[in-house]
């Protein structure tokens, strides 16, 4: 193990690898974005189907639920194998995982957020025959929005931690010049990356956790 | 008169036998303000919730705004009755982190295109209009911005009052609107009710345990005592001794 950390040191700091991973840690950071977004949007309508005593499918509710803890199950590796040999090798498979994974983790997390909403102000708005869907939006996602705010953060630092591990199986980002340059032994260049990628997590975490703190 | 409620040998029971009311014949004409009184567990609430279909009654048949049912109503009646009706109950029931405007909005839901509701940003222009007026109405115009959890509980309470006037409801229908409340905030509140639905032409039916606000706010006092009307009279006709009655054991 010293002798390989020996081999790591010093970085690779060449402005044109550095450029190369620049441009490598954009596109892992697309996925991530990208992955989170569209993530978040779905989770909503399954949070919603999920949920006890806000669904409008009423037992059937646990559909839903299976379906989301399927998502959160299977590992987010094994979701991009899965999309690397659907869709191909690259940034679209990397940010399918992380949409499914997203879903997995928020929809369950949505759905307690939606459950554990005051309920006099829905109890007020059913009484006086509001839908569903207007009880939702008008009263449960506003009470549960610093909550859903919360977990869409987790699930964006998460996201950003996972798209660089999926690189690994062929699925983007700057885990596939990792891959590479742990297979033809550049070690140098191996160091330089987990450099950038320790920053970019660090930072990640530092810039969720100071929008977390306003979220009130 | 016109009758906005008729209710005929109304009873209800649970299915572990317990009978919370029974032959209850009541009459409540279009623009009155009616006061349900009784102890704690009277079967208040409970009346109020069977005579506008939101609990099913165990017997008897009730004619709520012209829709007649027994049991419960249909879901196109209840729909109907729900539209002419405003609720305020013990908890004014507020989103908290929305701003009062919204909230006084969002009694538009259950109307049609009351999506518009969901919040002000997104209301017809002539609501957000008709939202003001009824925040003027219960003296709150100052307030229409704030969050709602920024409010007192009986600023809260007259906010609700404003969600169900906007409705432009034939009926409001209040259930312990001033119990959470202390005892000036609950006066204010109460002042609020009686002189909006008089003014606007609004029969009012409450329920309350403060003697109080049922002799100080209401045309008509409803006893309820061991599960039967024990009397339904004109408020001036009622004494004190009459109240006491009505809560000894």
């Amino acid at each position: 193990m010293a002798q390989l950390v020996g081999r790591m040191i010093p970085p690779n700091v060449e402005p044109g690898f550095l450029l190369r991973v620049f441009w490598r840690m954009i596109e892992t950071f697309q996925i991530a974005v990208v992955g989170t977004a569209i993530g978040v949007v779905l989770s909503l309508p399954f949070a919603w189907l999920s949920a006890k005593d806000i669904t409008p499918l009423g037992p059937f509710r646990h559909i839903s639920r299976i379906l989301v803890s399927l998502f959160r199950t299977v590992p987010d590796l094994v979701w991009a194998l899965l999309f690397v040999s659907a869709v191909g090798l690259g940034a679209v498979a990397g940010t399918m995982t992380i949409v499914v994974d997203t879903i997995g983790f928020c929809g369950r997390f949505f759905a307690e957020a939606m459950e554990d909403a005051d309920e006099r102000p829905q109890e007020a708005l059913f009484a006086i025959g509001a839908s569903r869907f207007s009880v939702l939006c008008g009263a449960v996602l506003p009470d549960a929005l610093p909550s859903l705010t919360n977990t869409t953060l987790f699930a964006l630092e998460k996201a950003v931690r996972s798209s660089v591990v999926l690189g690994l199986v062929g699925a983007g980002g700057i885990g596939q010049e990792l891959k590479v340059a742990f297979d033809l032994f550049q070690y140098k260049n191996a160091s330089t990356i987990i450099l950038v990628i320790f920053t970019i997590v660090v930072l990640m975490e530092f810039v969720t956790d100071r929008l977390r703190s306003k979220v009130q | 008169m016109t009758a906005i409620i008729r209710a005929h040998d109304l009873a209800k029971s649970y299915a572990n036998g317990k009978v919370v009311f029974s032959s209850i014949g009541l009459n409540i004409a279009s623009r009155e303000r009616v006061a349900l009184i009784g102890s704690n567990g009277a079967g208040k609430s409970t009346l109020l919730k069977c005579l506008i279909g939101l609990l099913p009654s165990s017997g008897g048949e009730v004619v709520t705004l012209g829709e007649s049912f027994r049991s419960a109503p249909s879901v196109a009646q209840l729909r109907r009755i729900r539209r002419q009706i405003g609720f305020v109950f013990q908890h004014h029931g507020l989103v908290s982190r929305q701003s009062v405007l919204t909230n006084v909005l969002q009694g538009k839901l259950g109307l049609p295109g009351g999506w518009r509701g969901w919040h002000h940003s997104i209301a017809k222009q002539h609501w957000r209009e008709e939202a003001m007026q009824a925040l003027a109405d219960v003296r709150l115009l100052g307030k229409a911005g704030a969050r709602a959890d920024a409010l007192s509980g009986g600023q809260a309470q007259r906010v609700a009052i404003a969600r169900a006037l906007i409705r432009r409801p034939k009926l409001l229908i209040a259930d312990e609107p001033a119990a959470s409340l202390d005892p000036a905030a609950g006066h204010d509140v109460m002042r609020v009710f009686s002189e909006l639905t008089q003014e606007q032409a609004i029969t009012l039916v409450y329920t309350t345990h403060d003697m109080e606000h049922a002799l100080d706010y209401s045309d008509r006092l409803i006893a309820l005592k061991a599960g039967k009307v024990f009397f339904d009279r004109p408020t001036a006709h009622v004494t004190r001794a009459d109240l006491k009655d009505v809560f000894d054991a």
